[in-house]
């Protein structure tokens, strides 16, 4: 490999075409990534991001177009050419087997042998000691891949790509499964990798992250590049317009609530984790018509087994949770929706959706038993349930072909939007919002965001549990803080995000305890 | 209770170990096999129609050339052929994998017999001599130590190839770096490709040698423990292969436990005239163990994460 000058084109990609049949996912791509920079690409879901990095990685081959590796053009026909090259790609879905060991995972396909054949776990073990060393990334080789925290996981990708020596590191939207915490650890590590003489290529759609890390900007849309920017001269609502084709709002838009009476309580709840091990240790709250109240608080604070409990998913060890005067406790999720709770769960795929399910069948899901859609809840009434689809689809913009489109084939956000339409589709009078933006582009953000609101002006009563604090800052009404399992603090929806952090992580001191 | 006791003095006798350890054998063959290719991702139920294939070649490559050495290697490359059969199907066409084995099981199971009437023109296709059998091997020295020896060192050869190979496969599976990516390959084929290993060639290579393994235990059968091919033979005994390598959590030596219990039992029904209970009560006695052990006694096993699923580059 040639010494890299700085600001010398570490990778230069031209005229890159691919279609797939019915979508060009990259329409005369160029881009030019200098040596030593934190280059951002940036777009929507299926702005073509993933096959333009997947294409360089040699895992897509395209249609047209050239690429070059500092300066020389390159064939990349597979991984193994691309990392030939001193390409490296930490993917969105990390590409680790979790049974496997750190130290398995890091040198895979490249393992240091013993005797001809046998995996020598002594040098493995030396080189992840000297790579973490030069990094600063400690790990435990021996530790089992899959009982690391995903911030931690991800630190292995890194590890695995420095292992093959890579000197250009794609990263596809490494935040998107990353607390707030991780993520700014994450991003001390990239710095340190572009001390170090590293490029990096930053693929996000989050532009703030975008903004703080990248040194430059490449903005797609629908498959071709609509902008390069330098990011000291550009803003969010400049690459946001790019991204998106339109003006968009990155602010939410809201009146001042108008809470109406108490309508869901709960009173010092009790829960275990699934490990048994207590997550809620005595939650109160009190949630009124017309007002959404946030969540705030690190990832696994206890915020997803309320939201389970209070769904009717998980068991309640103590505690009363009340629907008016109704006692909804026990309720499990079946009796939960019948009485007006409507849930949108963090777990998109696995548990918002049944992804085999078309479109419609979704969207009735959990209805499928009232006389509107079947007869007796034996027999389904279809040509009620395609025109209620069909509403929902327009209403909520849900974009795809036609609704009888499998839900898997659609995009994060419209899957998304698919479950947003169900649990507002009938006036609930709660709504549990469980990570309701998680891994979804702006314009659908916009967009739910925007129903959200408009759900409380009808008079619901939200509960918003998210890991943005921007989101949840921009739409509470008032702040719950989340700290091991209890309410540290109910805050004003203007607390500055400092004292909110300080309060998720232990510290600072709550003005009213939710904890009894 | 006198039952008990029979089995118990039964299960003193030299003879009656020594019998189950070549009954498990013919077990462990295939069981390795399926250990290899599920492995690698590829759910294999086709030991059964493998083994048949292996053992029917096995006789006839065996009369027709008087060399059971060369009929050994026929039934060995018959299996592997089958085994190709179902790894095309399912990597190159990324077929259901349970469905292309139990085609494959049945379409063995009729070629054999249509095959057997077609070359011979009747029910019987004769016998292979006894010089043309697969030979019981005795160590000298080993065998004479009291028990142990007649239990493990007077043997068929193929008994003591089989040891060979468990402790081959175990060893490979997990301390080397073939064992590695065959398990990658199984578990995260995605991540595999990724890092660079050839996907397809290492569950082309896992699915065939499953196909060998069976090959040669349809040979054992068939011109080592028989001498003769009889319509479906196997008796169902790749299927059995198929839950000890369950029961054994996708391990060699987790296997050979299961199939030792498996031929214990076997050998146990084939001793029966001295146990005073309905012979067809004891040739169930080895799967209500399984079943009993099957329902959590053994803890949870788990299959490789992608096992059974086809792998499509870029597809996640």
């Amino acid at each position: 490999m040639s010494e890299q000058v700085s600001g010398a084109p570490a990778v230069e990609m031209r005229g890159i075409t691919k279609a797939w049949p019915g979508v060009i996912a990259n329409n005369g791509v160029d881009l030019t990534v200098r040596a030593g920079e934190v280059h951002a690409l940036v777009g929507e879901n299926g702005a073509g991001k993933s096959t333009l990095m997947n294409i360089l990685y040699g895992l897509i081959h395209p249609d047209a177009g050239e690429i070059l590796i500092n300066g020389t053009p390159a064939r990349i026909t597979g991984a193994r050419d691309a990392i030939a090259h001193g390409i490296g790609m930490v993917h969105q879905h990390f590409m680790l087997i979790p049974v496997f060991s750190v130290g398995e995972n890091v040198m895979l396909g490249r393992e240091p042998v013993t005797g001809g054949a046998f995996y020598d776990h002594a040098r493995a073990r030396k080189e992840i000691e000297a790579l973490t060393q030069r990094y600063g990334l400690a790990l435990d080789p021996d530790a089992r891949t899959g009982d690391l925290p995903v911030g931690l996981q991800q630190r292995v990708e890194i590890v695995k790509v420095l292992y093959r020596g890579a000197n250009i590191l794609i990263l596809d939207e490494p935040t998107g499964v990353l607390t707030p915490q991780e993520s700014i650890e994450l991003f001390g590590v990239l710095r340190d990798l572009v001390k170090a003489g590293k490029t990096i290529i930053f693929i996000s759609h989050k532009l703030r992250e975008v903004l703080e890390i990248s040194d430059r900007i490449t903005v797609m849309r629908r498959g071709k590049v609509v902008g390069h920017l330098t990011t000291k001269e550009t803003n969010e609502q400049e690459i946001a317009t790019l991204m998106v084709g339109r003006e968009v709002l990155l602010r939410v838009e809201k009146k001042p609530a108008e809470p109406g009476p108490v309508t869901f309580r709960v009173e010092n709840l009790t829960a275990s984790s699934d490990r048994g091990v207590p997550a809620l240790r005595g939650v109160s709250f009190e949630l009124r018509q017309g007002e959404i109240l946030g969540i705030a608080g690190v990832e696994g604070n206890g915020q997803s087994e309320l939201v389970e409990v209070l769904a009717g998913t998980r068991r309640a060890t103590g505690g009363r949770v009340l629907l008016g005067d109704r006692d909804v406790t026990a309720f499990d999720a079946r009796m939960e929706r019948d009485s007006g709770i409507a849930h949108i769960p963090e777990d998109r795929r696995g548990t918002g959706l049944v992804l085999a399910y078309s479109i419609a069948d979704n969207l009735v899901l959990g209805r499928q038993r009232t006389p509107a859609f079947s007869w007796h809840g034996m027999v389904l009434r279809i040509s009620a349930i395609k025109a209620w689809a069909k509403r929902l689809v327009k209403e909520f913009d849900i974009r795809a072909g036609n609704i009888d489109v499998l839900a898997r084939t659609l995009s994060g956000g419209n899957q998304q939007k698919i479950i947003v339409a169900r649990e507002m589709g009938n006036r609930p009078r709660v709504l549990l919002a469980a990570q309701p933006t998680r891994g979804v582009d702006i314009g659908a953000i916009e967009f739910i965001h925007r129903r959200l609101v408009a759900e409380r002006d009808e008079g619901t009563a939200v509960l918003l549990v998210s890991a943005e604090l921007e989101e949840i800052r921009s739409l509470s009404d008032r702040i719950a803080v989340f700290y091991e399992g209890r309410i540290v603090s109910i805050e004003p929806a203007d607390t500055p995000e400092e004292r909110l952090g300080l309060l998720m992580t232990g510290g600072g001191s709550g003005t009213r305890t939710g904890a009894a | 209770m006198t039952v008990i006791g029979d089995i118990l003095r039964l299960l003193t006798t030299a003879d009656l170990w020594q019998a189950a350890l070549a009954a498990s054998v013919l077990l462990l063959l295939p069981a390795l096999g399926g250990v290899i290719s599920e492995r690698s991702g590829v759910v294999n139920i086709a030991m059964e129609g493998m083994m048949l294939t292996g053992a029917f070649f096995g006789v006839v490559a065996d009369l027709a050339w008087q060399n059971v050495w060369l009929a050994t290697l026929v039934a060995i490359v018959a299996g592997g052929a089958m085994a190709l059969i179902h790894a095309v199907v399912s990597i190159r066409f990324r077929a259901d994998q349970i469905v292309s084995g139990i085609a494959i099981n049945i379409f063995a199971a009729g070629m054999t017999v249509f095959l057997v009437r077609r070359i011979y023109g009747v029910q019987d296709i004769g016998h292979v001599g006894p010089s043309e059998l697969l030979p019981n091997l005795s160590i000298p020295v080993l065998d004479q130590i009291p028990f142990v020896g007649q239990v493990f060192f007077q043997q068929n050869v193929v008994v003591y190839i089989a040891l060979f190979l468990l402790v081959l496969v175990q060893v490979v599976l997990f301390r080397t770096r073939l064992g590695l990516r065959i398990r990658a390959v199984g578990e995260h084929p995605h991540a595999a490709d990724t890092a660079g290993i050839n996907v397809y060639w290492i569950r082309y290579g896992a699915v065939i040698t499953s196909g060998l393994l069976s090959g040669l235990a349809g040979a054992f059968l068939a011109i080592g423990i028989s001498n003769t091919f009889v319509p479906n033979m196997t008796d169902g005994r790749g299927y059995i292969a198929l839950a000890a390598m369950i029961f054994g959590k996708w391990t060699p030596l987790g296997a050979f436990l299961a199939c030792l219990i498996f031929g214990l039992g076997e050998a146990i029904y084939a001793n029966n005239s001295t146990i005073h209970v309905s012979q067809y009560l004891l040739s169930m006695l080895p799967y209500i163990l399984v079943l009993v052990v099957l329902t959590g006694v053994i803890g949870r096993s788990n299959p490789p994460a992608a096992d059974g699923i086809p792998y499509v580059p870029g597809a996640e």
